[in-house]
């Protein structure tokens, strides 16, 4: 963990008490920080510091949230963490689809927090370095990309195209939540991206097949309103 | 036409500014047997007294005449600017209301009660704008000569031969708080006159000298007086009751004017109020409608209407009475009313009264106790003859059908001439004169006679083929088919018109009957309107706009032809005029008659509520009574059902408003509690931590870190709760339904949970294979959340808390049972209540509104949230969500082979 901690992220809040909070937690876990009060900062500093990932407010003074992510996706890849606040779903659909890596809902503990950035690094890093790792592990899930081979704790798991499609674009962003219109547009494609209930049906399947308890699943979890995430260890 | 009428609005405002200061206005009028007596001149001392006493005087108009000692007293006080309008190229001055009405005098002089006003003012006559300054609040002192109220200028005309046009209503004068008689003896006004003193309009010189004859002025005195007594009287007589002076009261006379014809009508019900205002008695005045006037003239109905209008404004109640016979219709109607005396008009011949079937006679006949009075009425003394009935076109198409029926007899005859004898003949004609006279009515029939007999002469009587014009004997057969044409025809005729007025009676009755069938149907003031405006548009044939007073009580359109009104037009200022003022105005009125509409207040329990306006279409003019008799009921009725719909809005708002009032207090209350506990804690451990710092033992700081993080989770949750509840309650909560299985959601919500608090198991049954649900995955989630929450909070960990997702008939069912205390009595609907709390329910995590939400939710799907006890203890909280159709199908065609991975 020791490389990651060393990164440089950038907090965009114009919240003092939150921009103190943050910068208290995140640089005792041995981040550096740089701060931006507002979304025309933030995208300077994005541009001038080159951060390793973007924790964004989605609620600044000059501009709106969205744009930032969709201005900082126009140059950058980098992994971009939203804060929004409870119940707002559709903002959390909106920022994701416009290209935002996760998202924390606010009031979120440090644990959480430091989860998903964890997470998010270390997409990041994956897509800076091209690889395309060996397989996930996900308990006792492995899901083998390079040979397109999912196992059960041991035992081979016989899946559809659309159900390994499904699974294999969970498992390259594990960790990460996806909208529904992202599965849908990757997975069956761009005409279906409004066809949600694809998603369920398929998933359900999937679950019949992967979880244990296929009701109470502990791996392709839903995150209600905005999508499914296939959880790490 | 200068049109200096100021902003409305201004105008209006200016009204309201009065209101709060309002006070009765007081009417005074300076009475005098004629000009020349000094009304304008005492009317003038006083008011200069009375500006002495501190009141804010000002003239709006006085006629000098010319007179320097009257000229003189104008000095010193405010004269209002007049009005000036452009009148046939004349330039006409005249009192300019409006500017009065914005000046708002204390006490404003104005000369010539009974002047009418130039031509384009808003009011007909200077009585009603007095009438406006009164309301308005305004004192007015005025001037009148006796000649011109309304009551009395039949008696002028008899005594002087002058026909008075200006005439003011006694009702004005009943009004007047105070009526001062300025009297001079008539030798001195004659002395007076000739001195020069007395101004005498030069164009009418001669006649007005003629009118100052002594004996003209010793009998307009003698009227002056007998007014000004009758009123010393009537307020005498008030001030003894106000007072409780008893007296033995005979019994209260009714008096009951019957009117026939319309044009004598005027002068009946003047004579009628004098009999009545003699003998203290209450009057009505009626009209027999028969089935014979359903065929008078427009003009007739017209007149019929002014008489009554009069009738009105004289005091007197009116009545229209339907019947086939005005004599019994009317002694039916007296002993109904209990009417000790009948007035009635004497016939126009003078013989008239004592034929036998003639109104009087049977009038006379059959009244028993009530006495019959039959008052002598010249016709035609006042009002000018009216037109005479245009009769309606002769229609000949009725003519022409009577030549086929005498060809049919003709030829008929013809084939029976050999066998039967020309006295049988004649029978076929009679046949057909009878036909025709019930198929086509008097005109035709009398032609067939006419015809019948000619063709007979020629056709069979020999010598045959030719018209023996000596056959005397014949006159009798054609005597006989007259008389039979006739009384056939005039019977068909009469049948006729009885059915034809049965048929406008049922008309009018049954759209009465619609109209409020219709607004006990229309809850609302929108359909109200809109129903109102359907019906009056049906009767009237008119283009009909309903306004209704919005804010400041500004008139706004509020349904049908609404162009009827371009914005900031005229009409609008009438229909405002009508509503502030509660009276009719505009076209047909004596208000702003110009107007191209008519505007009627709707005016329930005194106030006007809104303004019907009426804009006459092609060829439909509002001037017939019946139509408008309907109008105007059609207006009240709306005006009434507006009222009740207005009222029950009113108490529908205040209920609501103290419901949220008690909802408010209840939630601050419990919400302050709630919110404070937590914050308390927070702060307390937080100082605790920042204080002691190193000082404090690690454990120990670690134990007021996780308080705070506890207590801010606790208090983010109260937040989140307040913030659902205000959003189910101000219906902004938007539900987004698509398909879903409701196994997963409940499976979702219970790993979340287990995940927040290790160590609770909640137990998950589901049926298998259910169908999917059309829910909102969120909001559903949440109401078995919060379920579940409340379960786990009110047993312990040991005690098992489980879920079964099921069905029945037409519903997905989610139940979540536990083992906890139970429900109480009662309690299954309470627990849903705001804030409620049971026994043993101190709910340490939210304010007590989960399960509101959770039903709120579950409401929102259209579905259920039932609380009862569970058999062997705990309790069931019961979800029903309707299953609402199919799922949308899935296209498995690119996924139709397993196993295909690589």
């Amino acid at each position: 963990m020791n490389e990651t901690n060393a990164a440089l992220l950038l907090v965009v809040d114009d919240d003092a008490p939150v921009r103190r909070f943050l910068r208290a937690g995140l640089t005792s876990e041995g981040y550096r920080l740089v701060e931006a009060v507002n979304g025309a900062e933030a995208l300077a500093q994005a541009a001038t510091r080159a951060p390793e990932l973007v924790l964004l407010d989605l609620g600044l003074p000059d501009l709106d949230g969205f744009e930032v992510v969709r201005r900082l996706r126009e140059w950058t890849e980098v992994p971009i963490v939203v804060l929004t606040a409870r119940g707002q779903d559709e903002d959390k659909i909106r920022a994701l689809d416009a290209g935002a890596d996760d998202y924390v809902t606010k009031p979120f503990s440090m644990g959480e927090l430091l989860a998903r950035v964890r997470v998010a690094l270390r997409h990041g890093a994956r897509r800076d370095a091209g690889e395309d790792a060996g397989p996930v592990h996900v308990g006792e899930l492995v899901v083998d990309l390079a040979r397109r081979v999912v196992t059960v704790a041991g035992v081979e798991a016989h899946l559809t195209p659309i159900e390994y499609r499904l699974l294999a674009l969970l498992a390259r962003h594990a960790g990460r939540v996806l909208t529904h219109e992202q599965i849908l547009r990757q997975v069956w494609g761009p005409g279906y991206a409004t066809q949600h209930h694809y998603v369920r049906v398929y998933m359900a399947q999937l679950r019949a097949k992967l979880e244990r308890d296929p009701s109470r699943p502990c791996w392709l979890v839903t995150e209600p309103g905005v999508g499914y995430r296939l959880r790490e260890a | 036409m200068h049109d200096s009428r100021p902003d409305p609005d201004a105008l209006l405002a200016h009204v309201r500014a009065g209101d709060g200061q309002a006070h009765r206005a007081q009417l005074k009028i300076f009475l005098g047997s004629c000009a020349g007596v000094g009304k304008t001149y005492a009317m003038l001392v006083e008011a200069h007294e009375r500006r002495r006493a501190g009141i804010d005087v000002a003239i709006g108009v006085v006629e000098t005449h010319g007179r320097s000692e009257t000229q003189a007293l104008t000095e010193g006080l405010e004269l209002l600017p007049a009005r000036t309008v452009e009148h046939r190229g004349v330039q006409v001055r005249d009192f300019n209301l409006d500017a009065a009405l914005v000046r708002r005098p204390g006490l404003l002089v104005l000369d010539e009660l009974a002047h009418t006003n130039a031509p384009g003012s808003r009011h007909r006559k200077r009585w009603q704008d007095v009438e406006e300054l009164l309301a308005a609040g305004v004192d007015v002192h005025t001037t009148l000569n006796v000649q011109h109220v309304e009551s009395l200028i039949d008696i002028v005309a008899q005594v002087t031969g002058v026909n008075v046009r200006e005439t003011v209503p006694d009702s004005i004068l009943d009004r007047a708080n105070e009526i001062e008689l300025v009297d001079l003896p008539p030798d001195d006004l004659l002395q007076r006159l000739r001195e020069g003193k007395v101004y005498v309009p030069e164009q009418a010189g001669r006649a007005a000298q003629n009118f100052f004859r002594m004996g003209n002025l010793i009998a307009l005195r003698e009227l002056a007086l007998r007014q000004t007594a009758q009123r010393v009287d009537a307020q005498m007589e008030s001030y003894r009751r106000a007072a409780g002076i008893a007296e033995l009261w005979a019994v209260r006379e009714r008096v009951l004017v019957c009117i026939g014809e319309a044009d004598r009508g005027l002068q009946l019900v003047r004579g009628a109020r004098r009999i009545a205002t003699a003998l203290k008695a209450e009057w009505i005045v009626v009209h027999v409608e028969t089935p014979g006037q359903v065929r008078e003239s427009h003009a007739q109905r017209d007149a019929l209407v002014d008489v009554m209008g009069l009738a009105e404004e004289l005091g007197a109640e009116t009545v229209m009475l339907t019947g086939l016979r005005v004599a019994d219709e009317l002694l039916h109607f007296a002993r109904e009313r209990h009417v000790s005396r009948i007035v009635l008009g004497k016939p126009r011949l003078p013989w008239g009264a004592w034929l036998p079937g003639s109104l009087v006679q049977r009038l006379m006949s059959a009244a028993g106790e009530v006495d019959v009075l039959v008052l002598a009425v010249r016709a035609g003394l006042v009002a000018p003859p009216r037109p005479a009935a245009p009769r309606g076109p002769v229609d000949w198409r009725s003519y022409a059908g009577t030549l086929p029926v005498i060809g049919g007899c003709t030829l008929l005859a013809f084939l029976m001439s050999g066998v039967f004898e020309l006295a049988n003949l004649v029978m076929i004609y009679l046949l057909g004169v009878t036909v025709v006279a019930v198929a086509f009515g008097r005109g035709p029939a009398i032609l067939t006679a006419v015809l019948s007999v000619a063709l007979f002469d020629f056709c069979f009587v020999p010598p045959r083929f030719q018209l023996n014009v000596a056959g005397t004997q014949y006159l009798v057969t054609f005597a006989v088919m007259l008389v039979v044409a006739v009384v056939i025809g005039t019977l068909t005729a009469r049948t006729r018109d009885q059915a034809r007025a049965a048929r406008a009676r049922e008309r009018r009755t049954a759209a009465l009957f619609h109209l409020s069938q219709e607004f006990a149907v229309a809850r609302t003031v929108p359909r109200l309107v809109e129903v109102a405006i359907a019906r009056v548009r049906d009767v009237s044939g008119a283009r009909v706009a309903l306004l209704l007073p919005g804010e400041h009580g500004v008139l706004a359109a509020a349904g049908g032809d609404s162009d009827l009104f371009a914005p900031a037009d005229h009409e609008m200022g009438v229909a405002q005029w009508a509503l502030d003022n509660a009276e009719p105005a505009g076209l047909g009125t004596d208000t702003l008659p110009a107007s191209r509409a008519l505007h009627l207040p709707l005016v329930a329990s005194g106030i006007a509520l809104g303004v019907l306006s009426l804009e006459p279409g092609e060829g439909a003019p509002l001037t017939d009574p019946d139509r408008m008799r309907l109008v105007q009921t059609f207006a009240n009725q709306t005006a009434v059902a507006l009222e009740r719909a207005q009222l029950a809005g009113r108490a529908e708002a205040a209920r609501v408003d103290a419901e949220a009032e008690r909802a408010r207090n209840a939630l601050l209350s419990s919400v302050s509690h709630d919110l404070r506990t937590p914050l308390a804690v927070i702060t307390g451990a937080a100082t605790g931590l920042r204080d002691a710092g190193e000082a404090m033992p690690a454990e120990t700081r670690r134990e007021l870190a996780d308080t705070i993080a506890d207590e801010a989770m606790r208090l983010n949750r109260l937040v989140g709760e307040l913030l659902d509840m205000t959003r189910l309650e101000s219906g902004a909560l938007v539900v987004r339904r698509e398909w879903h299985s409701i196994p997963e959601i409940v499976g979702g919500v219970l790993e979340r949970l287990e995940r927040a608090a290790p160590g609770r198991h909640v137990a998950l049954r589901a049926a298998a294979h259910l169908p999917l649900g059309c829910v909102d995955e969120v909001l559903v989630g949440q109401a078995v959340n919060n379920l579940v929450e409340n379960a786990l909070q009110l047993t312990d960990s040991a005690m098992p808390v489980e879920v079964a997702v099921g069905r029945d008939a037409d519903a997905i069912v989610i139940d979540v049972l536990d083992r906890g205390p139970g429900l109480a009595p009662g309690e299954e609907t309470r627990v849903f209540e705001k804030f409620y709390r049971g026994q043993g329910r101190r709910d340490r995590h939210g304010a007590g509104l989960g399960l509101t939400i959770a039903r709120g939710i579950v409401e929102a799907h259209d579905g259920q949230l039932t609380a009862s006890s569970r058999p062997g203890g705990g309790a069931t909280f019961r979800i029903r969500l309707p299953i609402g159709g199919e799922p949308p199908p899935i296209n498995r065609e690119a996924d139709d082979r397993e196993d295909q991975v690589s």
